[in-house]
């Protein structure tokens, strides 16, 4: 039950993009289309399922102070915890790798359209900013992480396939001031929706 | 090609015509992030001059012996490692900033500023140049980071740095704090305006 509700917090209270801006650079970059915008989103929610569950276990088995106890008492006292993020990137640098090859190995369909995406995901903040997330809340369970993991990543394709819904509109139909054409106006929509978004902070759950 | 540009123009180019957040539009993330008040926005903005600048040199240094197809993980692990020391420093000697910075210390290494320049730039130039475009485009970055950081804290909260400097008789007169320009979203029609001033000066950047 706590697994849900953390679920749901994930998509709308949390939301990586209205929330914490994490993962613009691809936000604002992959934008101009529903398509291509949903190809990316459906890529960044499966990273962040896959990778959120490994570094908890690094996180907890190998990195925490006193996490290495398992070993042997004389272990009990490393504390490994500055190589967190050195630990955490090379994790998703490498599934992202692994990742699309067996994507395009099994699933040549799935490959041909979310395959130029795949690479772009090492460097999406939003994939490593779950990872820190994590490990500042101190999460109760794997589960947890994978919950939390999809509902961020659910959060970032809803967000990402609205702004893309509406910069299509705008795109055809408005009369944009030039200086604000692109970019600019991304940026204004994003921040509107934003504003929407922070509605749900009320909601208790 | 970027034997033709002087070392002048790899430094200054990033201030404005060709500035790394709003026009290239390259780590937005911490740009909106840290920007509420304005003392994180300079220290993060001086964490990413020094990470740039030195993982700039430090690519260029060995950008001859990287294989092609493992360059990127190359670039992540040297990149993690100086922000590593990066946060080390500042929990050391500036532990409220880098409690308030929280994990966006940590994001620098996927702010997407490095990848582009170290893609960019140092992978095909020699240590000085990449050295002063890495100051330059850090320059450029902490620059928007400082003017959205001045403008949220100025009228979101009436000070700078702390200080209170909104006189009281305005209060008196009826001036109120726009409570709207600490929540997120500001940060973002903020930087809408500098692109919006911006590109009304360079019109060939304006988009068709």
């Amino acid at each position: 039950m706590e697994n849900l509700n953390l679920f749901i917090r994930s998509i709308f209270i949390d939301n990586m993009i209205f929330a914490y801006f994490l993962g613009m650079c691809s936000f604002i970059a992959v934008s101009k289309n529903v398509k291509t915008a949903f190809g990316l989103g459906v890529a960044v929610t499966f990273m962040l399922v896959i990778t959120l569950p490994i570094n908890y276990l690094l996180e907890t088995y190998v990195l925490r102070e006193g996490a290495l106890a398992w070993l042997g008492p004389e272990f009990a006292t490393v504390d490994l915890s500055f190589l967190s993020l050195i630990v955490f990137i090379a994790v998703i640098a490498s599934m992202t790798q692994l990742v699309e090859m067996v994507v395009e190995k099994y699933a040549p369909a799935l490959y041909s359209s979310l395959g130029i995406f795949l690479p772009l995901i090492a460097v999406n903040c939003a994939i490593l900013g779950g990872s820190l997330f994590m490990q500042q809340r101190d999460f109760g369970s794997v589960w947890t992480a994978v919950c939390a993991g999809g509902g961020w990543g659910i959060g970032w394709l809803l967000a990402i396939t609205a702004v893309a819904a509406v910069r299509e509109r705008v795109a055809g139909y408005s009369n944009v001031p030039g200086p604000l054409k692109g970019v600019g106006i991304t940026f204004i929509i994003t921040a509107l929706m934003g504003i929407a978004f922070m509605s749900f902070l009320g909601i208790k759950i | 090609m970027a034997e033709k540009i002087s070392n002048k123009e790899v430094f200054f180019n990033p201030f404005s015509k060709n500035n790394p957040v709003v026009v290239q539009i390259l780590g937005i993330c911490s740009v909106l992030a840290v920007t509420a008040k304005l003392e994180p926005a300079i220290v993060m903005g001086l964490s990413v001059i020094a990470v740039l600048a030195f993982s700039n040199v430090i690519i260029s240094l060995i950008r001859n012996t990287i294989p092609t197809n493992i360059r990127i993980i190359v670039q992540l692990v040297v990149v993690a490692g100086l922000v590593v020391i990066v946060s080390q420093l500042l929990a050391a000697y500036a532990y409220d900033v880098s409690k308030q910075l929280s994990v966006f210390i940590g994001l620098i290494i996927t702010n997407c500023i490095l990848m582009g320049r170290l893609e960019a730039f140092a992978m095909g130039n020699r240590p000085w140049p990449s050295f002063l475009d890495g100051i330059g485009n850090g320059i450029g970055y902490a620059l928007i980071l400082v003017i959205v950081g001045f403008f949220r804290e100025l009228l979101g909260s009436g000070t700078l740095l702390g200080y209170t400097v909104i006189p009281q008789c305005a209060y008196e007169a009826g001036y109120v704090n726009n409570g709207l320009m600490i929540l997120p979203p500001m940060a973002l029609i903020v930087v809408a305006c500098i692109i919006w001033v911006q590109r009304s000066i360079n019109k060939d950047l304006q988009e068709k």
